[in-house]
């Protein structure tokens, strides 16, 4: 005699991880090596795992270094949110923020930059936007903090 | 947390005969690896090093502070008339080095042979 039991579908139900990092340059690897485990739990293809990554130490490095102002006595909060296919991570710091939610951040200016009417550095934001799928930067109403949010994706082939 | 950068020189010849100074990067290049970067290639006889080759082979990270140490010293080498390629970047970051635009001052190669035969 046999009895078959239904077995309920497993809920969706979304997973956080969070990291806090102390606001010093090279920290920012921990927060990347963490996306990079996360998302390769999810299944996500090597390149975009690599393009997470970066896009992960940039907006930390912009975190600590323009957010907290390199104050070691600030944490850089990172919260990563597994949800179906997709991966948050969201970047939190101290900063005011630059409240740039949708505009395209512009193209670095290869030419600008090599002729000097343009500084060297400044592409950190532009290789996050152009690396994930979903790109904001979002400042408090209290001035008192603001946070970049990265979503990635799994592909449909993957 | 930053692994140091380290950079040594090797001078070799090119297939044409000219001398081809190259640099050899290990660790990580960011905003720290000043000295390594432009510091090690400052140094370099400008009357002679006409030819650069940078070698990225054992660098596994590179930030936006570090792509910018590379256009400073595409500059300074600009300025010098020197011709520079790079060789040895990983997959994503020859994507990087593509997007931000750095292709246009410097071509990139997969390995050193490939490298010198095409400066």
């Amino acid at each position: 005699m046999s009895e078959t039991n239904t077995i309920p579908a497993p809920v969706s139900k979304a997973t956080t991880i969070e990291v806090r990092l102390p606001s010093r340059m090279g920290f920012e690897k921990v927060a990347m090596a963490t996306a990079s485990s996360v998302a390769k739990l999810m299944g996500f293809r090597d390149d975009r795992v690599d393009d997470l990554k970066t896009a992960v130490g940039e907006a930390c490095i912009n975190a600590i270094e323009h957010g907290n102002r390199l104050n070691e006595v600030l944490n850089v909060g990172v919260q990563l949110s597994v949800s179906g296919d997709s991966l948050e991570v969201k970047v939190i710091d101290d900063g005011k923020g630059m409240n740039k939610q949708s505009g395209k951040i512009a193209t670095p200016d290869i030419d600008r930059k090599m002729h000097g009417d343009e500084a060297a550095r400044g592409m950190g934001m532009f290789l996050i936007q152009a690396l994930v799928d979903e790109a904001e930067w979002v400042a408090a109403m209290d001035g008192n903090s603001s946070y970049v949010r990265l979503v990635i994706r799994l592909d449909k082939e993957q | 947390m930053q692994s140091e950068t380290k950079a040594r020189v090797e001078q070799i010849t090119s297939p044409a005969g000219d001398p081809v100074f190259v640099l050899h990067f290990e660790g990580d290049i960011a905003s720290t690896s000043k000295d390594a970067v432009l510091g090690t290639y400052q140094a370099l006889p400008k009357e002679t090093a006409k030819r650069v080759l940078l070698d990225f082979t054992k660098v596994d990270y590179i930030n936006s502070s570090g792509i910018a140490l590379v256009i400073q010293l595409l500059i300074e080498a600009s300025n010098f008339g020197q011709k520079v390629a790079a060789f040895g970047l990983s997959a994503h970051f020859t994507k990087v080095f593509t997007m931000v635009g750095i292709t246009k001052y410097a071509e990139l190669f997969a390995t050193q042979a490939e490298a010198l035969a095409g400066l």
